[in-house]
């Protein structure tokens, strides 16, 4: 029987009335009529009610129009296969824009890349990534990019582009016009076969590689001394005395992640107590320079006398015949170094960073008196990752100029903007070359020019490959599909060349048929694909089989050359010696006609590089490592030199003069900038900055100094002598992350010798010890003894870092992986002028100064006199790094003073940032002694003021969804990567077992090139960071207040002979 | 009461209590001269330039400001100090004074008080505005609230501050509107005399009913007894509160133990400059000269050369101690102070604290109208930069030397002070003109101890 319900009583009873009105929707009339109606002159509703009624529709339609903006998220409606939304997907992939090289995965969330990271299968950068690899994510998001191909600087279709351009080919190959496709170096080996097709479809085509920054003087000096035209593998980590006349190889030479990496290897004092010692002859005070257990102040003129005379030392031990040379000021030094060098024969590495073939003559033959071939370089397995041939492009400009070349493609490179004498290319360009094509991402100084602009994929879009030293391979997959309407430069190659197909088979077929019989692990190609794939890396050890059948004559003569050379050198080095008076002379010559007021060094910067990534903000707000500079380039310049002329920028002053500098026809306005360390006589300028055309975050931030690299002896020269300088009235604001350098006589960063730390491993963290008075009683206690606080329960995890100062070499790469990881927003010059950069860990430079306590004491100088002088750097300073992040309290200044419980302490020993609750009192920020904490100024995304990634949609896809964007007038700061810890945490769980050491690494770990910084968990007993801070030289920074930071740093240890203290 | 014959009057031109009514009500019931109004329009306009000032700070962001990652607080909180010290006096006046029975006092106790009242309200904004999120400022209130319940930091100095700040503007309130009643009453009774209806209505109903009886006046006198016992250690605890935000901080420069009662003096002394100030202009404009003499100047002087040379002994006490702790970042605080960056700001603050109070040493400064007014500006000056010195010295250069950096205001900071000065002024004028700015039922108890003593006394006097 159906059931039945009632509404009430009143139904159960069958009332009628009740009955029709519980079948009506509205039980009483709604009284329209009579309200609106003026028949009776009291209606039900007086015209009260009804304004009434009108006024609260009004006011809550006026506030429903109130509502906060209406953000789309759009759900999957059938999910991607591979996607689970909140859960990372990672592709291993392969970095290589022609200057840097990383193996490296990709994080991606929903489909977007959102974090490169190193791939520590790789046996070349050994998980190693850069800052410019690292913030290579945020260029995929470059609102600058071209969003489909141009025709005559108009948006074109790829149809239309394709046809125009055979067309075009195809005329210009019938009339045997000059092709010449102008490349950075390209260590792809399928795009060079896909070149090679197009070559051959198109005989008349020519490849030119030129690197903006060029090393080819290396390449022809291996060419002259054994016949290779190589850049060899250097083996940081072999040496034991590394000695680098200008090779700034932590930052810039060659393969500085690679090199980075092995360095440290004799570094770090993990389980030993020997490291290596490294010497640096500079002009300016580089990354690599600041690193140095020694380095001594050279002009660029004297580099080669000074290579010389170091040959004539070692040749003398060695009993070989020595050169011509000429006296130089800093003999005793060279003499040390001889010694050294001859002491640690076969574990002494040589190199030079001077692209000049006479100096790197020499430098090969002081290596092979060092026995360094075979030992600390591999020259057999060289390195492939810089193949520019300077002398190949300059005849390539002559061509051009002689109106010889009919068609220039330019794959990767920007001759206008990085050739010196650009302007007269400019021209040649515009009036002679009838077809430009241009795989540019963006309508840069080059691709304005050109006829058609047929954008490349950015490489997290694109399938490739990578040889980055002999023997080695690593493939690049996509992380996502093409943003916009963009194609692979391979392809259009191909499609040119009238092969049609596209580059992901192309290379597995370049794979298949040259790399895949060079292993024996797999039988199927297809396995062996995909295992590559997913490891990103392929090492062979047998050569490929294509090179071996490619025998050109070239080839030959090298290796019947190769072999003579062996053979003389078995019976002595006759063949070196002929190539070394040349050398000498050359030398010698060059150097006496450059004597002019001021010489110029040219240098790469950790952030901008050669300047290719220039419009990606995070590299223009990344502090130079050594000067702290952000969102510039000037001219560097010895404080001694300056003194009495510019404004030395003292006691937080920050703004510079700007002078004029001269060479030739060339003159530029830049600000001058005191440098510590640079050679007096001697100015620095930055490459890579002062664009002109690659997009709104970077054009025209600085000066060009491209136009100051000069020609000589069929090499570009990256110093010039004869370089003059003219005061002006400009003055300048620099935008400094760090305005005070010495430490003021605080052990901050606690140092020791080599020599000390080995008789005492507590040399230079000797414990400090306070006098505690309880009654009568009187001892001595430790700084954590002095309690006044409880101690915090941390049952389960206790998270930390141990921070080896010894292996921190200062590079930069942490802060934007930081940046990347926790959504920190870039800020821009002027906030960055006021002190107001947001990055959670920044890395404090110090340098040493003249003056000390105890010089003071005997000087007799008054302890504020001594003070101020302490203020200022020595002329050369001794440099420390010291990366800096929240300290993670475990009696946390900044957890005590906030109102509102806005910032507390977690039972797994972190400091945490609830940003919901914070009012912005900056309470916090003002009692932190570390100074880590951040405040929301303004608010940084969706602001117009910050016109940076997180102003528009495309730049913001690159933010981690697993870190909130904080809001206007909150403090943040360095959270312990907690969304990780979190991760890690889950991850364990739902697998039922315990974090596992090494399961969770915070951002700037991961990022480390040297592995400096050591995550993990204090409470794991079998953790490595348990073991790592039981070590005698961890300290906590500012001890003796007693914050008992979960942060541990180690004594920074040099190699210094002398007991210097 | 007796006065010792001795003693020379504290209100002189032998004053009748119609009189003394007529001098002291003329302000309000009268119109006000030009002076009133040029003094009014420009304080308005300070104030407006605040409101201005601030709108911008909320509408933008604190970045407006100049501060730094370094430097959190600078012109902030160094008002909100100077301001919070300015109202000591009234209540130093007011309660302490009372409980000592110094009658001199009762010509400048309700503009003091006054005085108070609004520098709390200037000081006020500071801690409310400095905050990022100023819209959840009402967070640090020990609310019910959903968040779990979600308490704030007891702990917390900044805390401390809002209990500080709202138990001593509530007493002070309390404590001067109480003062005001019988005053009030009396206004209420002229304008009924004067047939002005609605002045009597007005005053009528601020009055609260007093009669003037002996009942109304006992109460009264209780009460008043009662507040001032409760206000004497506010005046003693809320500087020492406010001084806690920095000595319980790590802070070399702020963690220091002396904060308290080198910031209760410092507070008097720059409490007694601004009443100085203010009454010497007041006198003068609202023609009060007889009721606000040399002599109530004169008394005030001493407690500045007082509470100015415990401030000066205090500076070279943590001189002292920074040196004699033999610790390296609090000796280098206090280097720094004196001959580093900020060495323009610490030296304006010595001379202006500690040197030119010592002139009131001499007799005929301390009695001049014209020294003491340039003098109390001076203070008022330097108890700013003593402040200023405090919070951003210490601050720009602490522990890591890597994070020194340089704090430069910007026109939105000085905007915002220069409203609150603005604030201040405008509501001084206004109390000028609606209160009688001297307690006048008290001040008739001090005339008839004169007129007693007159005889023998009064040829001293014209």
């Amino acid at each position: 029987m159906e059931k039945k319900y009632w509404k009430g009583l009143d139904e159960l009873k069958g009332d009628v009335e009740f009955v029709e009105k519980a079948n009506n929707e509205f039980p009483e009339e709604i009284p329209v009529d009579e309200v609106f109606s003026r028949k009776s002159e009291q209606p039900a509703t007086p015209r009260r009610d009804f304004l009434k009624f009108m006024g609260f529709s009004l006011a809550t339609a006026t506030l429903a129009s109130c509502e906060a903006p209406v953000r789309k998220t759009i759900p999957y409606l059938i999910r991607p296969e591979e996607i689970v939304p909140g859960v990372a997907n990672w592709y291993a992939s392969t970095f290589s824009d022609g200057n840097d090289y990383c193996s490296i995965v990709v994080k991606t969330r929903e489909g977007r890349p959102i974090k490169i990271e190193g791939n520590k299968r790789s046996s070349v950068t050994r998980g190693g990534v850069n800052a410019r690899v690292q913030a290579s994510v945020l260029s995929l998001y470059d609102s600058a990019r071209l969003q489909g191909p141009l025709a005559g600087g108009a948006p074109s279709s790829w149809q239309e582009v394709d046809g125009k351009i055979k067309e075009k080919l195809q005329a210009i190959a019938a009339k045997n016009g000059n092709i010449r496709i102008l490349s950075s170096t390209i260590i792809s080996p399928s795009t060079n076969k896909v070149i090679a097709d197009f070559t051959s479809k198109y005989p008349s085509a020519k490849h030119i590689t030129y690197d903006a920054v060029s090393y080819s003087a290396i390449i022809k000096a291996n060419q002259a001394s054994f016949g290779k035209a190589v850049i060899p593998s250097y083996k940081f980590d072999k040496a034991e005395t590394i000695v680098s006349f200008a090779a700034d190889f932590l930052n810039s030479w060659i393969s500085p992640v690679e090199f980075a990496n092995q360095y440290v290897q004799n570094r770090k004092l993990r389980g030993k107590k020997t490291m290596s010692r490294h010497i640096q002859y500079e002009s300016s005070l580089s990354l690599t320079g600041s690193n140095a257990d020694k380095r001594i102040q050279v002009k660029p003129s004297e580099q080669g006398i000074a290579l010389l005379n170091l040959y004539n030392r070692l040749a003398a031990f060695a009993g070989a015949s020595t050169v011509k040379d000429k006296p130089v000021r800093f003999i005793k030094s060279i003499e040390d170094t001889a010694q050294l060098l001859w002491k640690n024969k076969g574990k002494a590495l040589v190199v030079c960073g001077v692209n000049d073939i006479y100096s790197q003559i020499i430098v090969n033959a002081v290596n092979k008196l060092l026995d360094s071939y075979g030992n600390t370089i591999d020259i057999e397995n060289p390195c492939c990752l810089k193949q520019g041939n300077d002398a190949d492009l300059a005849k390539l400009m002559e061509e051009i100029k002689a109106g010889e070349v009919s068609a220039l493609i330019t794959y990767n490179t920007n001759p206008v903007y990085t050739l010196p004498g650009a302007e007269e290319f400019k021209t040649a360009l515009q009036k002679k070359v009838e077809l430009k094509i241009s795989f540019a991402d963006r309508a840069d100084e080059t691709a304005a020019l050109a006829d058609f602009v047929c954008p490349d994929h950015h490489y997290l879009e694109a399938w490739n490959d990578a040889e980055p030293a002999k023997g080695h391979y690593s493939l690049a997959q996509p992380a996502i599909r093409p943003l916009f309407k963009t194609r692979a430069a391979q392809e259009s190659l191909l499609k040119w060349a009238g092969v049609e197909m596209d580059y992901h088979n192309y290379i597995q077929d370049y794979w298949k048929a040259n790399l895949f019989n060079t292993q024996s692990k797999y039988t199927l190609f297809e396995t062996f694909w995909t295992d590559s794939l997913q490891n990103g890396v392929f090492d062979s050890s047998m050569a490929p089989a294509a090179a071996k059948e490619k025998e050109t004559p070239e080839n030959k003569k090298n290796k019947s050359k190769n072999k003579a050379h062996r053979n003389s050198q078995e019976s002595g080095s006759e063949n070196i010696k002929i190539d070394l008076e040349a050398a000498s002379e050359g030398i010698l010559r060059n150097s006496s006609d450059k004597n002019g007021d001021w010489e110029l060094v040219l240098y790469e910067k950790a952030g901008l590089g050669n300047g290719s990534q220039a419009n990606n903000p995070w590299l223009q707000e990344l502090p130079d490592p050594v000067s702290k500079v952000t969102w510039d380039n000037y001219v560097t310049m010895s404080p001694a030199d300056m003194r009495g002329k510019y404004n030395l920028l003292e006691r937080g002053d920050n703004t510079g003069d700007v002078i004029t500098l001269t060479l030739g026809n060339t003159t530029v306005k830049a600000p001058v900038y005191p440098q510590p360390g640079q050679m007096p006589g001697t100015i620095g300028l930055a490459l890579g900055y002062g664009r002109t055309k690659t997009g709104k975050v970077a054009n025209n931030v600085g000066v060009n100094a491209f136009p100051f690299v000069q020609w000589r002896n069929e090499t570009f020269q990256y110093t010039a002598g004869n370089v003059s300088i003219g005061a002006t009235a400009d003055k300048h604001e620099f935008a400094a992350t760090q305005t005070h350098h010495t430490m003021m006589g605080r052990a901050l960063v606690k140092e020791t010798t080599l020599s000390e730390y080995i008789k005492d491993p507590k040399a230079g963290n000797e414990e400090e010890l306070f006098v505690y008075t309880s009654g009568k009683e009187s001892s001595k206690k430790k700084s954590e003894e002095l309690n006044l606080w409880d101690t915090h329960e941390k049952p389960v995890h206790r998270w930390g870092m141990v921070i080896d100062l010894n292996s921190c070499i200062g590079c930069g790469a942490c802060v934007i992986g930081c940046q990347a990881e926790n959504n920190v927003p870039v800020v821009g010059k002027d906030e960055v002028m006021r002190s107001r950069e947001m990055h959670w860990i920044r890395i404090d430079r110090y340098y040493s100064s003249d003056m000390n306590a105890e010089k003071g004491k005997e000087e007799g100088k008054g302890s504020m006199q001594t003070l101020r002088e302490m203020e200022s750097p020595s002329d050369n300073p001794e440099v420390v790094f010291q990366p800096v992040m929240c300290q993670h309290c475990n009696h946390a200044p900044c957890e005590t003073v906030c109102p509102v419980l806005a910032t507390t302490h977690s039972s797994e020993g972190m400091n945490q940032m609830i940003y919901n609750r914070c009012v912005g009192t900056r309470y916090c920020a003002n009692n932190c002694p570390y100074k880590v904490r951040r405040f929301n100024w303004f608010k940084y995304s969706d602001n117009k003021q910050f016109d940076y990634n997180m102003n528009d949609n495309l730049g913001k896809m690159v933010l981690n969804p697993d870190v909130v964007v904080r809001s206007r007038g909150v403090m943040e700061k360095c959270s312990l990567c907690v969304q990780r810890i979190q991760e890690g945490k889950l991850n364990a769980k739902k697998e039922n077992r315990k974090v596992k050491d090494g399961d969770i690494q915070t951002a700037c770990a991961q990022s480390c090139p040297t592995n400096a910084i050591v995550f993990g968990d204090y409470n794991d007993p079998a953790s490595e960071i348990g073991e790592v801070a039981k070590d005698e030289r961890c300290y906590h920074l500012l001890g003796e207040i007693d914050t008992q930071p979960n942060i541990y740093y180690q004594t920074k240890v040099r190699n210094t002979p002398e007991e210097k203290a | 009461m007796q006065e010792a014959s001795i003693r020379v009057p504290l209100i002189i031109g032998n004053k009748s209590y119609t009189q003394l009514s007529d001098d002291i009500c003329r302000p309000v019931e009268g119109k006000a001269n030009k002076y009133w109004w040029m003094a009014f329009i420009i304080s308005f306009l300070a104030l407006l330039w605040g409101v201005a000032s601030l709108s911008y700070t909320v509408g933008t962001g604190i970045g407006s400001w100049g501060l730094n990652k370094t430097v959190g607080w600078a012109w902030d909180i160094t008002n909100f100090v100077w301001w919070i010290g300015i109202g000591h006096a009234g209540t130093l006046i007011s309660a302490i004074l009372l409980l000592f029975r110094q009658r001199w006092r009762m010509s400048i106790n309700r503009s003091a008080e006054a005085m108070t009242i609004f520098a709390v309200i200037c000081a006020a904004l500071f801690p409310v505005f400095h905050m990022g999120r100023v819209w959840l400022a009402y967070w640090v209130l020990p609310l019910p609230n959903q968040f779990g319940s979600l308490w704030p930091n007891f702990n917390s100095p900044l805390l401390w501050d809002v209990f500080a700040i709202s138990t001593y503007f509530s007493v002070s309130l309390v404590f001067w509107y109480l003062g005001l009643i019988p005053d009030l009453a009396t206004i209420r009774d002229r304008a009924a005399r004067a047939n002005n209806k609605m002045r009597n209505t007005i005053y009528g109903i601020l009055s609260f009913g007093w009669k003037g009886s002996a009942r109304d006046w006992s109460r009264f006198e209780e009460v008043a007894l009662v507040l001032a016992g409760l206000s004497t250690p506010l005046v003693l605890s809320v500087h020492t509160i406010v001084s806690m935000d920095f000595a319980t901080s790590v802070i070399p420069g702020w963690h220091t133990t002396i904060f308290p009662p080198y910031f209760v003096a410092g507070a008097i002394f720059s409490g007694f400059a601004m009443v100085l100030t203010l009454m010497l202009i007041a006198r003068k404009v609202l023609n009060l000269e007889d009721y606000i003499n040399v002599e109530h100047v004169e008394a005030m002087n001493k407690i500045i050369i007082l509470t100015g040379s415990i401030v000066g002994i205090a500076y070279i006490t943590e001189f002292f101690i920074a040196w004699y702790s033999g610790v390296e970042y609090e000796a280098y605080a206090f280097i720094n102070r004196a001959t580093g960056p900020y060495w323009w700001a610490y030296w304006s603050m010595m001379t202006c604290n500690v040197i030119t109070p010592q002139l009131f040493w001499f007799r005929g400064i301390r009695r001049s109208m014209v020294a003491t007014f340039i003098i109390s500006i001076f203070v008022n000056i330097g108890m700013w930069f003593e402040r200023f010195v405090i919070i951003v010295t210490s601050l720009h250069r602490d522990y890591l030397t890597s994070s020194w950096t340089m704090y430069h205001p910007t026109f939105i900071e000085v905007g915002i002070f220069i409203g609150t000065l603005g604030l201040f002024f405008t509501c001084f004028l206004i109390f000028s003109r609606v209160f009688p700015v001297i307690a006048l039922s008290e001040l008739k108890s001090v005339l008839k101890a004169i007129r007693e003593n007159g005889s023998s006394n009064g040829g001293h006097h014209e």
